[in-house]
């Protein structure tokens, strides 16, 4: 009995990850999935929202900026606005640039803000980071303080999922895709290109920031390690890639699928001898690497293939589609 | 079959729509367009002719608003345009097809077109959001005016289809039905023949000439299919070496020894020294 609910509490723990990544997700695929921007700072923004939600709602401390206690709701559009903002100056700088040079500019960028939070130590505690971030229903007594951020979680990937799946149909997302598949064409046909790509990029980061923010409330505690490039970046861009590029639901499968497989290989590398350790830290990237290989040589536009408009379908458009 | 009688001839006096002076651009070394200057005037069709690299693309990639020009000026409806951005000419009236197909591959053919028009509500994230019927109001007519264009094309067993999938020639008409889908003044088109099966080139000239009768659309066409060009265009610009070797109409353009030599010599240097 003391194990099985010991496997329930870490299942809702699990999912709760999975689903605060599939936030995370959801936010890259508008910016490559839909519209092609190669953003390879998606940690970057994940900070932004997890400091921002932290500042603003822990109790005030000496060790950190910020400690006004407002409530985690307000800390989560923050965090959102915030990422928006960052990513308008960003986007109004790099967004005209080639995808690779996209890719270094953002990489470079988040990195930049990753260390400049690990060395503010009089805004951010520095590498001790912030700690003591309130947890919505932590009131409540367990398991359903974890089981209410669980639920909460999924709601707002449920709404995401609704309000982005209907973008993707709209011609919101035809004009995005058309920019991703052929730019100039897509000038030649009147879109103000530039102006489209911004929009994207932002609400890409701004969703982003919300995953950040999630994740600061659910574990209480967030420092710069965790905007690392392999443990958020990387990760993500995995999470979509198999998931299926430019398809809302693969975001999310994708996100909970490699999120298991991520910590649960953690279970086994901490059990590893001591002298292992290092090295398993190592190997679960290798075996994340390796999943991607396989699923991708199986699925080559990962597991849920982008959906276009069918006239024959239109009414419906049924799910799958993982055939080639 | 040839030029057509009733066609009004507008007096020379008239502002033309399109103006180019002294538009040059170099790549490096290469000046591929060279103070050229020439004019369109509005309601014709003129077209553009000359040999493989002369420079006629280039010049169409500036006037769209896709290349900046090295210097000279490109005037729309007397106003100097040379360096406004391509979304901005679109609205303006200009519209461009490209000689290379540029199909967005992974959409499908109805979504090509669909993709088109301007003032589509659905392009802004809130009012998807917030007026689902406004934006699906407009969907539909956007549709129907897609289903049109294909129908027209003969492409519409293929509106499913993803774009990548396409022939060489059908992606060239999508190319072209992209330029239909919306209400230009100015109609830039690269070859529009170039690929296309003969019948339907005969219904493609029917609908250029249509759409300049009947909706006053004024075009610059290139083409190297000279059949094409001389029952379409009154007017015809010989371009060699990146600027106007001479113009007029197709049987005078024709006989001219310059334009013969020009075509010969390749473009290269003995045609040139010849001519010069
Ligand atoms: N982006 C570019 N970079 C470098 N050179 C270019 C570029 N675009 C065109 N050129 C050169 O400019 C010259 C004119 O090219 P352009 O495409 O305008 O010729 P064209 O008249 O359209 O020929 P064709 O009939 O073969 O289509 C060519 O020598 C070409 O190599
Ligand atoms: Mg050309």
């Amino acid at each position: 009995m003391e194990q099985l609910y010991g496997i329930f509490v870490y299942a809702v723990f699990l999912l709760t990850m999975g689903g605060i990544y599939a936030v995370l997700t959801l936010g890259l695929n508008i910016q490559w999935g839909f519209t092609g921007l190669f953003n390879a700072g998606v940690a970057g923004f994940f900070a932004i929202g997890a400091y921002t939600t932290a500042f603003l709602t822990t109790a005030p401390s000496a060790r950190h900026f910020g400690g006004f206690e407002l409530p985690a709701g307000a800390g989560m559009v923050a965090a959102m606005v915030a990422s928006a903002l960052i990513a308008w100056g960003v986007a109004r700088i790099c967004i005209r640039l080639r995808s690779d040079y996209l890719a270094i500019a953002t990489l470079g960028i988040a990195e930049i803000f990753r260390l400049v939070l690990k060395n503010e130590t009089w805004a951010t505690n520095g590498a001790r980071g912030v700690s003591l971030i309130p947890k919505p229903f932590e009131h409540l007594p367990e398991p359903w303080n974890q089981v209410a951020m669980l639920l909460l979680v999924f709601a707002i990937v449920l709404v995401l999922y609704g309000l982005l799946e209907r973008a993707r149909r709209a011609p919101w997302g035809r004009v995005m895709s058309a920019i991703r598949e052929n730019e100039a064409a897509a000038r030649a046909a009147g879109k103000n290109v530039d102006k489209l790509r911004i929009e994207a990029f932002i609400l890409g980061a701004a969703i982003m920031g919300l995953g950040g923010a999630l994740m600061a409330h659910h574990i209480k505690f967030i420092d710069p390690n965790m905007a690392e490039p392999v443990s958020a970046t990387f990760l993500v861009w995995v999470m979509l890639v198999i998931g299926g590029s430019a398809n809302n639901r693969g975001a999310i499968l994708g996100a909970l699928l490699v999120w298991t497989i991520w910590s649960t290989t953690e279970i086994i590398t901490t059990r590893l001898p001591t002298e292992w350790a290092l090295k398993a830290a190592y190997l679960r990237i290798f075996l994340v690497g390796l999943a991607l290989q396989l699923i991708l040589q199986r699925y080559p536009g990962g597991i849920f293939r982008e959906r276009r408009l069918r006239t024959s379908t239109t009414a419906s458009n049924r799910g799958g589609g993982s055939h080639p | 079959m040839d030029t057509n009688p009733d066609r009004t001839v507008s007096g020379a006096a008239a502002p033309p729509i399109l103006a180019v002076e002294a538009l040059t651009r170099s790549f490096g070394g290469l000046t591929a367009v060279d103070r050229c200057s020439f004019r369109v005037d509005a309601g014709r069709i003129t077209g553009i002719i000359g040999p493989n690299g002369a420079g006629k693309t280039t010049i169409f990639n500036m006037v769209a608003g896709a290349l900046p020009p090295s210097s000279g000026r490109i005037l729309f409806d007397g106003d100097d345009v040379s360096s406004l951005p391509t979304h901005e000419l679109f609205h303006r009236g200009i519209v461009r097809t490209f000689q290379i197909p540029h199909e967005f591959g992974r959409l499908t053919v109805l979504e090509n077109l669909m993709v088109v028009p301007t003032s589509q509500p659905g392009e802004r994230l809130w009012r998807v959001w917030t007026s689902p019927a406004r934006v699906r109001r407009r969907e539909r007519e956007v549709w129907e005016r897609a289903e049109d264009t294909l129908r027209f094309l003969t492409l519409w067993d293929l509106r499913d289809e993803l774009a990548t999938n396409l022939s060489g020639g059908q992606k060239k008409l999508l190319e072209l039905g992209r330029a239909m889908m919306t209400e230009p003044r100015l109609v830039l088109l690269d070859e529009p023949g170039a690929g296309v099966n003969p019948t339907l080139l005969v219904k493609l000239r029917d609908m250029i000439r249509q759409l300049n009768q009947r909706r006053g659309y004024t075009f610059v066409i290139i083409e190297h299919d000279m059949d094409l060009i001389a029952s379409l265009c009154e007017r015809v610009i010989v371009l060699a070496e990146g600027s106007v070797l001479t113009e007029g109409t197709m049987d005078a353009v024709r006989r001219d020894p310059r334009v013969i030599d020009a075509y010969l010599g390749g473009g290269g240097e003995g045609g040139a020294a010849h001519g010069g």
